[in-house]
């Protein structure tokens, strides 16, 4: 109960110290700053090797599946960065990881973000109902916002009349998306101040407060 | 100077304070709001709620420390509901502060439920590159992860005997702050085709709503919202619920802010171009 009072007492203010910076910069938020980079940094070096390095490299190379010596040379080749001389050898390293990634990624992000998106957007009939209606609103939606970014012909008249109503789509997203970002902003600072309301509560109880 | 004039020259402390005393009055004086259900968080409930004795949720929890504001809620809720309804969990990390925070709550959890570590629940760990841990994931989950975040072979666990790869999941939940939703959809979904539904902060959730009009999400708990949604959907109020009544008094601020600052910059913009006139 103590203990986790005093573990709670130190989270609390480091909470407020990072707070203090809304005022202005000063020595107690770059304390917390500095002292959650040093942490984060040791914390993930751990993790790295206990659950990643040791498991999946070290312990099946022991195991004498030598066929783990060819991602870890690579993996070692990597470290040439930090020579002037050597560092051309990493990019062997870095030309079969992008290899890899683009032959992945290519095809796989074509279909997922670009296929089935425009497929979605004239994917169902329009209709006199609610969902044909929806419908319709999408597809002008979308091909007034691309009218918006299309500059091979002059925004006058007909297209004027299409890129603004574009530009207001947009903006009706952007503001979609603003109002997302406050509520997950203020949900940052609500946490923080449930936290610290619980803190206060428990250090009232254990003082008969 | 007029007051208008002064109001959008005011410093932005002033309101950093405002906002400081909206959030702090319903930690004083605590009320409720109703909160009504969306029909994307219904699919998610119904999808969890449906899964059969022997069939298997997979729960990638890909968050850290930064953002569990919003995301713990949703994945206390999700596991409350699965616990409750002791449905089998797997579970992973694909962010690096992840791990710890996700073990502090499946553990809380599970000895709130009586659930056991390996029987009704699973917790893989953490590996790096989401985007190849999910692609091998997808061939069989023991590549990426030959032992679970405590060093049991994934074998020698009852829970996986006959699991193998997304083919033996019923579905799959992403809870996210990052870019692993995209990983998810393209390489997850794109590749495998297995029903997936995603947990995301406020901040993406305008961004990935159209991926349910395409079909490849079934479900999106988008912020804070979506947490309490599920909370009152299982009935279990949470830190999702509490948030809400923060959010109303918080919300209502930052309008009257941007109310009044449009008010002022267009009043201010009117008199320097009648200023400018008469010149």
């Amino acid at each position: 109960m103590i203990g986790q009072l005093i573990l709670n007492g130190i989270a609390a203010f480091l909470t407020l110290c990072i707070f203090s910076f809304l005022y202005k910069d000063n020595p107690f938020y770059k304390f917390a700053e500095r002292l959650v980079a040093g942490i984060a940094t040791g914390y993930w070096t751990m993790l790295l090797y206990h659950t990643n390095f040791k498991p999946v490299v070290w312990d099946r190379l022991a195991a004498g599946r030598y066929e783990y010596v060819i991602p870890t040379l690579l993996g070692l080749m990597m470290w040439t960065r930090f020579s002037r001389n050597w560092s051309w050898v990493s990019r062997y390293s870095i030309a079969f990881y992008i290899g890899i990634s683009s032959g992945i990624t290519i095809t796989l992000s074509l279909y997922a973000s670009l296929f089935k998106q425009l497929e979605a957007t004239v994917k169902y009939p329009i209709t006199f109902d609610g969902a044909g209606l929806s419908s319709l609103l999408i597809i002008i939606g979308v091909l007034s916002a691309l009218v918006y970014f299309f500059f091979s012909a002059a925004h006058k008249g007909t297209m004027g009349v299409i890129s603004k109503l574009g530009i207001y789509i947009i903006m009706i997203g952007f503001g979609a998306g603003f109002g997302m970002t406050v509520m997950g902003r203020v949900a940052l600072l609500v946490q923080r101040v449930i936290f610290l309301k619980g803190y206060v509560n428990s250090l009232a109880g254990l003082f008969g407060g | 100077m007029t007051f208008l004039e002064n109001l959008m020259k005011i410093d932005r402390r002033w309101i950093y304070l405002a906002i400081g005393l909206a959030v702090i009055i319903p930690a004083i004086a605590s009320f409720t709001v109703p909160v009504t259900v969306s029909s994307e968080v219904k699919k998610i409930y119904d999808f969890v709620d449906k899964i059969g004795p022997n069939e298997y949720l997979f729960l990638a929890m890909d968050y850290d420390p930064s953002s569990m504001a919003e995301l713990n809620p949703m994945a206390e809720a999700i596991l409350k509901h699965a616990f409750m309804r002791n449905r089998k969990v797997i579970i992973v990390t694909l962010a690096q502060f992840g791990p710890g925070m996700v073990e502090e709550i499946t553990h809380r959890l599970a000895s709130e439920y009586n659930r056991v570590n390996g029987v009704d629940y699973v917790f893989l760990g953490y590996r790096p590159y989401p985007a190849i841990t999910i692609m091998l994931m997808g061939t069989d989950f023991r590549v990426p992860f030959p032992q679970d975040y405590y060093g049991t072979a994934l074998d020698s666990i009852p829970m996986l005997h006959g699991i193998k790869n997304f083919n033996n999941v019923k579905g799959v939940i992403d809870l996210t702050a990052g870019n692993t939703a995209d990983f998810w959809i393209v390489y997850g979904n794109g590749r495998y085709n297995f029903p997936l539904a995603i947990g995301i902060t406020g901040v993406m959730a305008a961004d990935y709503y159209q991926y349910l009009q395409s079909g490849q999400l079934f479900g999106i708990l988008p912020g804070v919202k979506g947490a309490a949604e599920y909370e009152r959907l299982i009935e279990q109020p949470g830190e999702g619920m509490a948030q809400v009544s923060y959010q109303l008094v918080a919300h209502s601020v930052i309008i009257f802010f941007i109310v009044i600052s449009n008010v002022a910059y267009f009043a201010t913009r009117r008199q320097k171009k009648t200023a400018g006139g008469a010149r």
